[in-house]
């Protein structure tokens, strides 16, 4: 059989763990959200989210939008109050809006996250492939390619110079390869992201990256 | 690693068991050790008894479109009357359960999809006693079910936007079946025996869910798959043996999920959710279209 192996591990086909229904709608749902949320790095006070084709059509039925803002929240896929993530936002004080869109997208479960908090803020196109799989595929208008399943960091930093060197540095000293790398920015001078996805599982390094003057937030996720 | 039911049968020959084989497996593809490999699909096996337990107690969906039938079904169970059995009834009630805790947005454990988590989970509590298998061979049951489930999602696909219902319902029963043999002392080439006879029966079968919802008919999917795979073990550990060989049947399978209409596979545009009562639940939970 010449088929491409598209599944590699056990817990691919006995798993994941999650809040029902969907794995695609919701499970990838809340994926997207909580990467959103690291990625943005801090609690965000007004949050628009632009569903597009199958997400838009079916997101109140598959709860789409309640793994969205659970995801926001920080919540995993299995967090037993994703249910009453748009409750708990409420009461954080975040504003959320859903705006269902007619645009054709590359993939039928798109949706466009915006979030902002005073003058910090963040566009995310994010996309549920499958299987509680996604792929992140817009940062702040610039085209990537983010995939779950991968060791990835990232950084919220000081745009100035010299951080890319600094944070390099840390994964050299480590002895780890990194993959891929992607640095934005919202305008000069102010907050940078960088994304590195790697080759070694090394959470322990957080710290260290943590540690790095003008480092604001990391995080690390598989 | 193996990439087919073959394969699957002469490698793991080595090992004391399919299941020892797959962890031997995962544990070499993601570095991670045998305990830690055995402790997650131990929080696996939790969460599936969890969500039995749950749905049994009787639970209403999101949309209030589904619910209470698994409840309904433990009293019929109870009352000793029925045509099943306790075993297979059991195993139906419970994948009832856990398919509708799914559709209330609670938690269960995707096997391989949640629109058809409820057919592992709901043949491996129902045998669990009558067998006497201690934890760490309902944690094997968990294990040999995924290393037969990796061949069909490599080869043929798991999904129903990709394969119909038979991609979903239909290879969670051919997992349970496998994983229900090896249960039962059968050996790997009869696991292979009734994933074959599993998908050859559910073959052609499509995914038309009403309102787009994974409520109606993916719940009662789920029992029609439980109860296939208690009568594929059953065939299989009897020594009856399937003409087609399994990785042919998982490659016709695939062959049929390619060629299926896209109206039959997750779109909601075909099948139950076209007909008159169909539409009407969409307009009901939906809005106008």
């Amino acid at each position: 059989m010449a088929k491409e192996m598209r599944f590699h591990s056990v817990f691919d086909i006995i798993g994941p763990v999650m809040v029902g229904p969907s794995s695609s709608h919701t499970a990838g749902a809340a994926r997207i959200g909580k990467v959103v949320r690291n990625i943005f790095g801090e609690q965000p006070e007004r949050v628009d989210i632009y569903l597009y084709e199958s997400f838009a059509k079916t997101y109140r039925g598959h709860g789409t939008d309640i793994a969205l803002v659970g995801g926001l929240l920080g919540m995993a896929p299995d967090d037993a109050r994703l249910p009453d993530s748009l409750r708990l936002a409420h009461e954080a004080g975040i504003k959320v809006t859903f705006v269902p869109k007619s645009d054709k997208v590359d993939h039928p479960n798109s949706a466009r996250i915006m979030l902002s908090r005073g003058a910090h803020k963040l566009s995310v196109l994010g996309v549920s492939i499958g299987g509680g799989n996604i792929q992140i595929s817009e940062i702040n208008g610039f085209k990537i390619s983010l995939s779950m399943g991968t060791p990835t960091f990232i950084t919220v930093h000081q745009d100035v110079p010299g951080m890319i060197a600094k944070v390099t540095q840390v994964f050299s000293d480590a002895g780890i390869n990194i993959g891929t790398m992607t640095v934005t920015r919202e305008s000069k001078g102010e907050k940078a992201i960088m994304i590195l996805e790697v080759d070694d599982r090394r959470p322990d390094l957080v710290a260290t990256l943590k540690a790095v003057p003008h480092v604001d937030n990391v995080t690390y996720f598989e | 690693m193996f990439n087919t039911i073959a394969a699957l049968v002469a490698q793991s020959a080595a090992y004391p068991s399919v299941a020892a084989f797959m962890v031997a497996v995962e544990a070499e593809q993601s570095g991670r050790t045998p305990d830690q490999i055995r402790a997650i699909m131990g929080h696996n096996l939790d969460v599936m008894a969890e969500s039995i337990a749950q749905g049994v107690q009787g639970v209403k969906s999101v949309t209030g479109l589904t619910g209470g039938d698994a409840k309904r079904l433990d009293a019929y169970l109870t009352a000793g009357d029925s045509y099943l059995g306790t075993t297979a009834l059991t195993a139906v009630r419970n994948a009832v359960a856990v398919n509708e805790v799914n559709a209330k947005m609670g938690l269960i454990c995707a096997t391989p999809t949640a629109g058809s988590a409820g057919v592992v989970a709901g043949c491996l509590m129902a045998v669990r006693e009558q067998l006497g298998l201690t934890r760490a061979q309902q944690v094997d049951f968990l294990f040999t079910a995924g290393a037969f489930g990796l061949v069909i999602a490599n080869n043929a696909g798991i999904a129903g936007a990709e394969g119909g219902c038979q991609a979903e319902v239909g290879s969670a029963s051919a997992m349970a079946a496998a994983a229900l043999v090896c249960a039962k002392g059968g050996t790997a080439d009869m696991a292979a025996q009734a994933v074959a006879i599993t998908l050859a029966n559910l073959m052609g079968l499509i995914c038309d869910p009403v309102a787009g919802l994974v409520e109606i008919p993916c719940i009662k999917r789920n029992a029609m798959g439980a109860a296939q795979a208690l009568t594929s073990a059953d065939m299989a550990l009897a020594g009856v043996r399937t003409v087609i060989p399994p990785d042919e049947v998982i490659q016709a399978m695939d062959r049929v999920g390619q060629a299926m209409p896209t109206i039959f596979k997750e779109t909601a545009e075909g099948g139950l959710a076209t007909t008159p009562t169909g539409l009407k639940l969409r307009e009901q939970v939906f809005g106008q279209a």
